[in-house]
């Protein structure tokens, strides 16, 4: 163990070594380590945004089909009143059409006896009258009588 | 093993493995001279200090934030732990910019220049030999030069922050004024705690690591030893002994290499806070 200048040249070598080192070997890798761990650390941010999105698009999706069935039972409902009623008005209608007809026969029939009621009253009138003259024709004058005949004819 | 032709005893061995190739062509004699420079130091920890930015580089260059490769994600966990551990311990994020990428470095570098404790002690050596190099030792780390060089290195940047931190001033006047407090007869007792404890942090620093390999290497040579024995036992003895120690050994190499670069974190850390 002797002391001698190879301590000198072993200490240039040593800051020579440590300067390539600082210069050409630790930035690169040490940023190559720095940008993998970011890497990572937004991989795994992403993961966990994409599993947020899956639940929330679950939730959405679950939502929009329970909207739909609840839409459907809505129409369905819907349409079966709306059927309910549309019998329901028709029956209406139905029943006062058929009142009003059976209203307007009535009158029909009112008037049609009342029309056969005046001409048979003009008819028994007639013969009455005829049965009259032809019993005053053997014994009366017709003329002289027609008022009275128009009297009784009247009162028919 | 040695140069002659005869075969060398167990101390010469020791001795010829534990010389250093190095500008004079022969084993240095003071304990510290500076106009020596040991060549199979500064070869092994080069190359390997390139090998290490190499491998790092060739991960960066194909870093993407995508799907990453085995090889990618290697690199990228041992970025990860360095940048964590500096995290918890400097916290400006400026500095970091800067230390963490060091602390990489070193960690890396200190592993590769461990490992290669794992390699048969006489294998590079031997082949060293026939080109005629005599004299190699392969474990940049279990050279206190090598040691005390990046701990030395270390103690740069802490003053670097230390002054950057607190300022010029800031960081003198904590000097003379911490531990103890502020009172004029504390001043010198304060600077020389100060001064103990950053001797102290940067001899320590290296030495641990320089004494655990120079440890084990030498162990991986007793191991080697007793192979060359040639004898029943000394075959075994190698295999398993050999086997068990380099098993543990690839605990102690990452662990050196990791308390390195924990105490680089730390000491830069320290800089950073004021008492």
């Amino acid at each position: 163990m002797n002391l001698n200048a190879t301590l000198f040249a072993q200490l240039v070598v040593f800051f020579i070594l440590a300067w390539f080192t600082m210069q050409f070997v630790w930035p690169p890798i040490v940023k190559a380590l720095d940008e993998r761990a970011k890497k990572i650390a937004d991989g795994l941010a992403a993961a966990e945004r994409g599993k947020q999105d899956l639940e929330l698009a679950t939730k959405r999706s679950t939502d929009a089909l329970r909207e739909g069935k609840e839409k459907a039972a809505e129409l369905i409902a819907n349409a079966e009143k709306r059927g309910a009623q549309l019998i329901e008005e028709a029956k209406l209608s139905a029943k006062t059409e058929a009142d009003r007809i059976v209203a307007g026969a009535k009158a029909e029939i009112d008037q049609e006896a009342v029309r056969a009621k005046e001409q048979l009253r003009e008819q028994v009138s007639a013969l009455v009258v005829k049965g009259a003259e032809q019993i005053l024709r053997r014994e009366i004058n017709a003329q002289a009588h027609s008022d009275i005949l128009a009297t009784i004819k009247q009162d028919l | 093993m040695a140069a002659g032709s005869a075969a060398p005893t167990s101390g010469e061995y020791i001795v010829h493995h534990l010389t250093h190739l190095n500008s004079t062509g022969h084993a240095q004699k003071s304990v510290i001279d500076w106009t020596v420079i040991n060549i199979d130091t500064m070869f092994y920890s080069i190359v390997l200090g390139l090998a290490t930015v190499f491998v790092l580089w060739l991960a960066a260059r194909k870093a993407t934030s995508g799907v990453p490769g085995r090889f990618q994600a290697a690199v990228e966990i041992l970025v990860d732990m360095v940048s964590e551990q500096a995290k918890g311990i400097i916290h400006s994020a400026e500095s970091r910019k800067f230390v963490s990428p060091l602390a990489l470095t070193v960690f890396v570098w200190i592993f590769f220049m461990n490992a290669m404790d794992l390699l048969p002690v006489d294998l590079l050596p031997k082949i060293g030999e026939m080109f005629g190099i005599h004299y190699q030792r392969v474990v940049g780390t279990a050279d206190l030069n090598a040691a005390l060089g990046m701990s030395v290195g270390v103690l740069l940047v802490c003053i670097y922050y230390n002054i950057k931190i607190k300022g010029l001033g800031g960081w003198i006047h904590e000097l003379f004024t911490a531990p103890f407090g502020s009172h004029p007869l504390l001043y010198p007792i304060n600077f020389i705690m100060q001064m103990i404890e950053f001797v102290a942090k940067t001899v320590s620093h290296g030495m641990r690591l320089f004494g655990n390999m120079y440890a084990g290497e030498l162990v991986f040579m007793l191991i080697a030893l007793l192979g060359g024995t040639a004898t029943v036992f000394g075959f075994v003895g190698h295999i398993i002994a050999g086997s068990i120690w380099a098993i543990f050994h690839i605990l102690i190499i990452t662990l050196q290499a990791f308390i390195f670069m924990m105490l680089t974190l730390v000491y830069v850390g320290q800089a950073h806070e004021g008492h």
